[in-house]
């Protein structure tokens, strides 16, 4: 099935069998591995990627679902050399261990913190209609669907929280 | 000086963007293959009829293989030769790969992999304890017995006497990056293997041994793991020994990954234990004598079980030293997975026995269960020893100026000390003290001792008693939610117990801008070995260590490694390549002293700069000079740890080379209405020497303490009475989430220097702050107890269930 997919600012034509999911699509097709596959089960958050600016398990959906999408890996958000702020806040705080889990972690950062912006209130949230106050538990909180085996958490939460400090 | 520096991870920049490389991200060459393996869902039985004719029909099918096509040795066990690739005539658990298909993608391989029809008579499975004891279904002729003093005696004279027993689940190792190999056949019948293994060496013999060819026609590279945590010191074998006998039948490259299910069905986890106790303590809390009995189950094959439970008995002291004990250990065999190594390595279960034990006669004799610990410690380090014992700067690392370049005068420098081949492990015994002065039960005198300094640091900075006195009052004023305090202590041993595995080799090339290539025998798991050593190269030429580069682990460049295990990766890999620079760099003082008419103990490298006879160059500029003088700028290096002497069977000698010590202690609450839990708080104080890398080692420790943690509380391994692993995903298998980490964590380095000569001074890390995790047990403990007058008897893993049951019984 054909497929047209923006990733990364740049267009990709897949042919692939429809039940393809956009993990496979990404890693078995168009050589992008930057995109990790921990447990294909929508559990991990280790395949983490953003679609149309939100953030989804891109083991558990089809890429030809997503034709016309805008999608951003890791890849797309900086290369060495041109990290973004999030990016060189996990590498000030040693925000992993083993680096596995890196790159969801920081696709799933990413849109977070535009969900924050956006004012969407998490499980923790004291006030659901107000600004979110980025506290440590916010962070957690938003952060757990995204396993980290080597436990690097707390650095985790601080590159986060320090990169939105530096927004404000 | 790039030692001690708190230095990001080699490859951070890399992992960040996704551009660092894992097993399953290497470009492969057109014609790849791929491999899965057809499983038995039966846990024991005979295995009657097998008809694949539906396997090879699937589509892309090129080849299935059987215990009957492999050429050479089916075999991947590393120890026993007791665990066959395929299946032959027999299944022993349910997930042993019967057979192996080769197709032309990943999904067909899967998918073929489900078709194979496969008959197996069932039998009645070996799966618990009980079952095991039943059936006399061990390792070795008997239990492993150790003793020291009467405990007879000891046991019978207490004023109290506490019995009891805990049983502790076992742990999926859920490293993120699945198990991977990738066989690529070269030209003459050679293979190379890319595996995300943390023993090269193993993957290199058994792959030889299945292709009848010597090791030197099998290379073995690998360059990083997504997490090993011990699953990848011998799991890795199968996929490894698959690919490459499938990769010679086919002659095409063959590549294996376990999908997360299968990872779970098929590898070995963390050992469960149950450990019996019978203990005697006087009226001041002193324990007196102490009877453990160890049961664990090791599954249906040894792989690495004896020194898992070996070590399980060698931690049973823990911190306290122990006039008389016996320790009894049952080395089970079930029909499950086979157990192997797990971060701890069998020290975790040992060290949770005796705190199980303190934590007991605490609630017992009614003392606060830190004095009671303290009444039992070994004697402290002597105070006159390297300025140790009395120093209670704990905190952490500031700044350290760089220590001064040594005299390298001395060095021998052409020796080739990796040419080991006719070497022989040493055979002198250490001498055992004869008193039971501060030596633990297997007879090692206990010199570095420095708990009680670490103990007293970690209680004032955690307020231990004004915060123990006010959940006393916040639990008097709560009747639903209780709150909880626990400590724990944490004495490791480090040194592989199988002496001759303590020895590292590495290979060093400096080249004539300067740049200096680094490999050695370590592999890289995240735990930042790398970065480390190359810290250590980086010192040991003067030079900024953006100068060194870090190489993939290869058998090729540094043969006959240990496993990157043991915590000893960067003490053992750092001592080597320690003595490679040091072998260059006297070559190249050597050429200058010579070209400038002094001594070699007068050139100096140091900040990236060469000094001799008052002349001033760039480490560049006098690699080059050694160059055109013709000067070797390669060399080896190896390290064997010296000291090391242990008998296994008598259970004496000194297994270790010293003691890497650390305390926490840990604050908690539970709903008493749904066991819900949750950690509040956790300091922790731990011993990392003088830290290679303070930056690192913090990490080492937090996530250890998680990690331990997870172990003792969500993390729950479930057997269905066929034998059959019920959880076998993350949806139905939970470990620790950001969410589950204490929101106020303060861990701090315990700022001093080995004793022991290690490599500048530094202690590992990578296992012992994993027994951290035991404080969370002790305090969730502690929050039960406060439900009622009985002691609550929690077992591990403390679950929500295992919480309300524990509740249930404090009530009475």
């Amino acid at each position: 099935m054909k497929t047209s997919l923006t990733i990364n600012g740049t267009e990709h034509q897949l042919d692939a069998d429809s039940r393809t999911t956009l993990l496979d699509a990404l890693r078995n097709h168009l050589d992008l591995t930057g995109t990790k596959k921990g447990c294909d089960h929508g559990q991990c958050g280790a395949c983490t990627l953003i679609v149309n600016g939100r953030r989804i398990n891109s083991c558990l959906s089809l890429a030809c679902m997503h034709d016309g999408d805008e999608i951003t890996t890791i890849e797309g958000l900086g290369q060495p050399g041109n990290l973004s702020d999030l990016q060189d806040a996990f590498v000030k705080h040693d925000g992993f261990q083993c680096g596995y889990c890196t790159p969801g972690q920081i696709c799933s950062a990413t849109a977070m913190l535009q969900e924050v912006k956006d004012g969407w209130p998490s499980h923790v949230s004291a006030d659901l209609t107000g600004d979110v106050d980025l506290t440590n538990a916010e962070i957690s909180e938003r952060m757990s669907g995204n396993l980290c085996r080597c436990a690097a958490y707390p650095n985790i939460v601080d590159a986060i929280r320090e990169t939105a400090e530096g927004r404000k | 000086m790039s030692v001690a520096s708190p230095l990001p991870h080699d490859s951070a920049a890399l992992h960040v963007t996704g551009t660092a490389r894992y097993i399953d991200d290497l470009p492969v060459p057109a014609g790849t293959l791929h491999l899965a393996f057809g499983l038995s869902e039966v846990a024991c039985g005979a295995i009657t009829s097998v008809d694949l004719d539906a396997v090879r029909a699937a589509p892309g099918v090129v080849m299935v293989l059987t215990a009957d096509d492999l050429p050479f040795a089916n075999d991947v066990s590393p120890s026993n030769h007791d665990e066959p690739l395929l299946a032959v005539g027999r299944v022993h658990y349910a997930g042993q790969p019967i057979f192996a298909v080769v197709a032309d993608s990943h999904l067909n391989a899967r998918h073929a992999a489900r078709l194979g029809q496969i008959k197996i008579a069932a039998e009645t499975p070996i799966l618990t304890v009980e079952d095991a004891l039943a059936a006399n279904s061990r390792f070795e002729d008997g239990p492993r017995i150790w003793t020291k003093g009467d405990v007879g005696t000891a046991l019978s004279g207490a004023a109290h006497r506490i019995k009891g027993r805990i049983d502790m689940g076992g742990q999926e190792h859920f490293y993120l990056e699945g198990q991977a190999a990738l066989a690529l056949p070269q030209e003459g019948g050679d293979m190379t293997v890319h595996s995300s293994t943390q023993h090269p060496t193993e993957i290199q013999h058994k792959v030889a041994e299945a292709l009848g060819v010597p090791m030197h026609a099998v290379r073995v590279e690998v360059r990083r793991m997504g997490g090993g945590f011990g699953g990848k010191e011998s799991q890795g074998n199968a996929l490894a020994v698959a690919c490459a006998v499938a990769a010679r039948a086919t002659g095409r490259p063959c590549k294996m990954r376990y999908d997360r299910d299968d990872d779970m069905i098929v590898t070995g986890k963390r050992h469960d234990f149950r450990i019996d106790y019978d203990a005697g303590f006087d009226e001041g809390g002193r324990l007196l004598g102490v009877d453990f009995t160890q049961y664990t189950r090791c599954g249906w094959a040894m792989d690495l079980s004896l020194p898992v439970a070996d070590r399980a008995m060698l931690h049973s002291d823990n911190a306290y030293l122990l006039d008389a004990c016996r320790i009894t250990s049952h080395r089970l065999k079930t029909h499950t997975q086979s157990a192997t190594a797990f971060r701890g390595f069998g020290g975790p279960q040992g060290v949770l026995g005796i705190e199980r034990v303190m934590d007991h006669a605490a609630h017992v004799l009614g003392m606060d269960p830190v004095a009671l610990r303290r009444v039992n410690y070994y004697a402290p380090m002597n105070a006159a020893t390297d300025g140790a014992g009395g120093h209670v700067a704990g905190g952490l690392s500031a700044p350290r100026p760089a220590p001064p370049p040594e005299d390298i005068s001395k060095t021998e420098s052409e020796a080739d000390l990796t040419s080991r081949g006719a070497q022989t492990v040493a055979d002198d015994r250490v001498a055992v003290p004869e008193a039971a002065v501060n030596t633990t039960p297997y007879g090692m005198a206990v010199t570095d001792f420095i708990l009680d300094a670490m103990t007293e640091s970690l209680l004032a900075t955690s307020d231990y008693h004004a915060r123990k006195a006010a959940i006393a009052d916040w639990n008097a004023a709560n009747p639903l939610l209780k709150r909880g305090i626990g400590f724990s202590p944490v004495k490791f041993g480090v040194s592989f117990t199988l002496t001759h595995l303590n020895q590292a080799g590495a290979l060093v090339h400096v080249y004539q801008d300067g740049s200096v290539h680094l490999n050695h025998g370590g592999t890289e798991m995240g735990q930042g070995l790398f970065q480390k050593v190359a810290q250590v190269a980086a010192a040991r030429f003067g030079i900024d260590v953006a100068q060194v580069k870090i190489t993939a682990t290869d058998t090729g460049k540094v043969p006959n490694t240990s496993a990157t295990a043991a915590s000893s990766g960067a003490d053992l890999n750092g001592m080597a390549v320690a003595n490679a620079c040091d072998i260059i760099r006297a070559r190249i003082a050597e050429h200058l002293a010579d070209a400038h008419q002094t001594a070699v103990a007068d050139v100096q490298f140091a900040q990236g700069r060469v000094r001799v006879g008052g002349k001033d160059m760039s480490f560049a500029e006098a690699a080059m000079l050694a160059y055109q003088a013709r000067v070797s700028l390669s060399a080896t290096g190896f390290y064997k740890t010296p000291d090391l002497a242990w008998d296994r069977v008598k259970g004496q000698g000194r297994p270790f080379f010293y003691f890497a010590q650390g305390a926490a202690v840990t604050e908690v609450v539970i709903d008493t209405l749904t066991g819900e839990n949750r950690i509040l708080r956790c300091d922790i104080l731990h011993d990392a020497g003088d830290s290679l890398n303070p930056a690192l080692d913090l990490g080492q420790i937090e996530g250890g303490y998680v990690q331990g943690a997870g172990w003792l509380t969500t993390e729950e391994l479930i057997w269905d009475d066929k034998g059959r692993l019920r959880t076998h995903a993350p949806s139905t298998y939970k470990i620790p989430a950001c969410g589950d980490r204490p929101d106020v964590f303060n861990v701090a380095l315990w700022d001093q220097p080995n004793p022991a000569a290690t490599i500048y001074r530094s202690k590992a890390v990578g296992e012992p702050p994993f027994m951290h995790g035991i404080s969370a047990f002790a305090a969730l403990g502690d929050a039960v107890a406060a439900c009622g007058p009985v002691w609550p008897d929690l077992q591990a893993p403390a679950t929500p269930e295992a919480i309300l049951a524990a509740v249930k019984r404090a009530r009475g």
